[in-house]
């Protein structure tokens, strides 16, 4: 029976390139579910592990109690000066404890493809420990700002989405001037920030403490060391986060308005081919009605036919379902956007196809082949011989 | 039998095939309505025509409060009638629920908002209670709000001056959007700003931005150049811009879902022009010696490319306007589901923009069928291709 069901299976594919129009819907109207599919779920992909990529195990985000962002926080000058002497926190080389205060400022800088509208960007002010607790980031232009003038350097993924922030630049804040004098790189949500030195931003926004404090943590009970400390001080009410919980927690909302479009539009879509492809399928079997009835004739089973006619409705999917995946990686992978984050700035991150969401699509491509081609291929097999044989 | 019962007639000779189709022309303008609302939304231009509210924003960003010593400055600006000023509070409902609330001037806000109605009683309660606060009617609805309850709302942000974030507010006043058109902005919790700025630990007399009510929405342009003139150079630089232009510059930070939409709309169409054209002319090829009797019995060459075409608009505008219509379903649902946030609804535009693309479609999936139906030499039909 295998043998008689490869040997259909081998006429009808050769005899493809005769029905090419038909077969080619199902192709086409696979490759669209799969590569939709795929792009939007490669966005959610990237902007997960943009965020992962931020955040250490061995580092901790201390923030005023209840305020889930950084923006929200604020530390009075008292306050960051003595969470930065909490037990629990590494030493640096200098022999001071590793930790630094940082500022969230929002600037405003207007995207590339637009004119008017500006996009909300973060200006974060950092201690120097900021750089030895950040050692992905690396300066790839330019110089380090000079401590104490109203330098910036500018992250790699805010040169490439926005305007007006290229070295030798200056941009206004508040009625201050700020030149850009470097541009750096990390691979991470920082690439779409804005730095500068810290106490300069003091005095400019007229602050004098810190939104949070970043420190890296001594050994496994570093994180309890600190948070009990901080805890003790009545002086204090903050929350200590690690590093990598807190990026971990902003994925988990976009995660899922992603997760949902992507689920209302594949579904919609699947339907769609679905009904193509059985529309493709049962004009398949219907112009070839008279031959599959001589091969029932001279001793072929309906189970054969069937399955012939299955494979060829899997095989069709499967070109279309890797004709999409094709088309998502060319079209997609690496494309670099950005969207709004946490602390109501943007996050700029690349779509990333990953073989894993590769397969997701071509598993849904499979089943709506398989769904396409069932009931053609039960109509096939049950086609009256002699009436198939009549019919001219 | 009529011309238009005869394409009926011949559009269900295949029964499975036009079904199967219709399908897949309905599921392919259901995804058309719902995205090209989305799209809608992000591609709106906005501009100073007819603008009657502006919104003045410290130049940086609306995060960096303005100081509402400004507030009479801009008031005596020619053309501005009244303004109110709204300082975001970063509420936070019950465990994680985020509010969208602000510190105002009850009066104020009620001369500015004109669109938000209100029994006078609960305005005068607003005003001249501390603690009060009043909600949209979408917001009380949502969260089980009653008129005189004791609301706890803490802010991420405000700590008051005891360094607990824990506020608690007494809702005097439920408005709601005057129209249809309003009512589903009725979804913002005030709270009186008084009150707000003497009780939290930080800032005092600062707000996040302005609403400039104006006079005539022909000068919009003009005042909003006016007033950031006034200020450049000052540690408070501002940006003024129109109240619509404001809104979509917070549509526009969620990013470039707009491009992705874009590219989604052109896989559904590409994929459903394929499949409707082949279906179509995979109907002629099959009805080529009938097409010929038609002729022989006297039709035209016109006639038999109408009826083709009007075969293929007949399934394209049944397909298509099931889907529209689906769609405003379904949009209804998400817009009541999520409380008037989404507003995923196809309105008048879309669906204008979908008729279009109906009309489009069926061309361009008919037109070639059409030709060939129209070429047909009777002789060689009848002889059997």
């Amino acid at each position: 029976m295998l043998g008689q069901a490869l040997a259909i299976t081998g006429i009808n594919i050769r005899s493809i390139p005769e029905r090419w129009a038909s077969s080619l819907v199902i192709v086409i109207g696979l490759a669209g579910v799969v590569a939709v599919f795929t792009a939007l779920l490669a966005m959610a992909t990237g902007f997960s592990s943009t965020l992962k990529a931020t955040g250490r195990n061995d580092a901790v985000i201390i923030m005023r109690g209840g305020s889930d962002a950084e923006l929200n926080s604020g530390l009075d000058r008292e306050q960051t000066d003595l969470i930065k002497q909490a037990p629990g926190i590494r030493a640096g080389s200098d022999g001071k404890p590793l930790a630094s205060a940082e500022m969230i400022v929002i600037a405003e800088l207007v995207r590339k493809d637009d004119v008017k509208n500006g996009a909300n960007i973060t200006l974060r002010g950092v201690d120097p420990a900021a750089f030895a607790l950040r050692p992905q980031l690396k300066i790839v232009a330019g110089r380090n700002f000079t401590p104490g003038l109203r330098e910036l350097i500018v992250g790699a993924g805010v040169l490439r989405q926005f305007q007006g922030a290229e070295i030798g630049r200056v941009v206004r804040m508040r009625g201050s001037d700020w030149v850009v004098v470097g541009a750096f790189e990390s691979h991470d949500a920082h690439d779409s920030e804005l730095w500068t030195d810290i106490n300069v931003a003091r005095t400019t926004f007229s602050r004098s403490g810190s939104s949070s404090i970043l420190a890296a943590l001594d050994g496994a009970e570093g994180f309890d060391k600190v948070k009990g400390g901080l805890a003790a001080d009545p002086r204090l009410n903050v929350d200590v986060v690690r590093e990598l919980d807190y990026f971990n927690g902003q994925t988990k909302q976009f995660r899922q308005t992603i997760g949902f479009l992507a689920g209302t539009v594949t579904i919609i879509m699947a339907l769609g081919a679905v009904f193509a492809a059985l529309n493709s399928m049962y004009a398949a079997v219907a112009a070839r009605g008279k031959e599959i009835a001589t091969l029932r004739a001279i001793g072929f089973g309906g189970v054969p036919v069937l399955v012939s006619v299955m494979i060829e409705a899997l095989l069709l999917a499967l070109v279309g379902g890797i004709l999409g995946a094709v088309i998502a990686y060319a079209l997609f992978n690496n494309l670099s956007v950005s969207t709004l984050g946490q602390n109501f700035t943007q996050v700029v991150f690349n779509f990333k196809v990953t073989p894993e969401l590769v397969v997701r699509g071509l598993v849904i491509a499979i089943v709506i082949g398989m769904v396409g081609g069932l009931l053609p291929a039960i109509r096939a097999a049950r086609m009256p011989i002699t009436t198939s044989l009549r019919e001219l | 039998m009529t011309k238009s019962s005869f394409v009926i007639a011949n559009l269900f000779r295949k029964r499975t095939r036009t079904i199967l189709t219709l399908l897949s022309v309905i599921m392919a303008f259901l995804l058309f309505g719902l995205l090209q609302s989305v799209n809608s939304i992000f591609s709106a231009g906005a501009s100073f025509v007819g603008a009657t509210r502006l919104v003045t924003q410290a130049r940086v960003s609306f995060t960096q409060p303005l100081p509402l010593s400004m507030l009479p400055k801009l008031e005596a600006v020619p053309g501005v009638v009244r303004v109110s000023h709204s300082q975001w509070f970063g509420g936070v409902w019950q465990e994680n629920t985020p509010l969208i609330a602000f510190a105002v001037d009850p009066l104020r806000l009620r001369d500015v908002h004109a669109e938000f109605v209100m029994p006078d009683a609960q305005w005068q309660a607003f005003a001249n209670t501390r603690t009060a606060m009043i909600a949209g009617k979408l917001a009380a609805e949502k969260y089980g709000w009653k008129l005189g309850q004791k609301i706890p709302i803490s802010s991420n942000i405000y700590p008051q001056k005891n360094g607990s974030k824990a506020w608690a507010f007494d809702l005097v006043g439920i408005y709601d959007g005057k129209d249809d058109a309003t009512k589903g902005l009725a979804s913002t919790v005030y709270i009186n700003h008084d009150y707000f700025d003497e009780a939290n630990l930080f800032g005092k007399g600062r707000t996040n931005f302005f609403l400039l009510k104006l006079a005539d929405g022909n000068q919009a342009e003009a005042i909003s150049k006016t007033i950031d003139a006034m200020f450049e150079n000052s540690p408070d630089e501002t940006k003024t811009q129109t109240e619509k232009d404001f809104n979509l510059g917070f549509v526009k930070q969620i990013g470039d879902i707009g491009l992705i939409v874009r590219w989604i709309l052109f896989a559904v169409f590409f994929t459903l022009l394929l499949v409707v054209g082949n279906t179509m002319a995979q109907s002629v090829r099959e009805r080529v010696p009938e097409l010929a009797v038609l002729k022989t019995l006297g039709y035209s060459d016109g006639a038999v490319l109408g009826f083709v075409l009007a075969e293929a608009f007949a399934l394209c505008l049944s397909g298509g306007l099931l889907g529209l219509l689906l769609a405003t379903f379904a949009g209804a649902l998400v817009e009541q589901g999520s409380g008037g946030q989404f507003r995923l609804s196809p309105d008048l535009k879309v669906w204008l923009i979908g008729v279009a693309a109906i009309v489009l479609m069926s061309v361009a999936v008919g037109l070639l069928p059409a030709l060939r139906a129209q070429r047909l030499k009777i002789v060689d039909a009848l002889a059997g291709h």
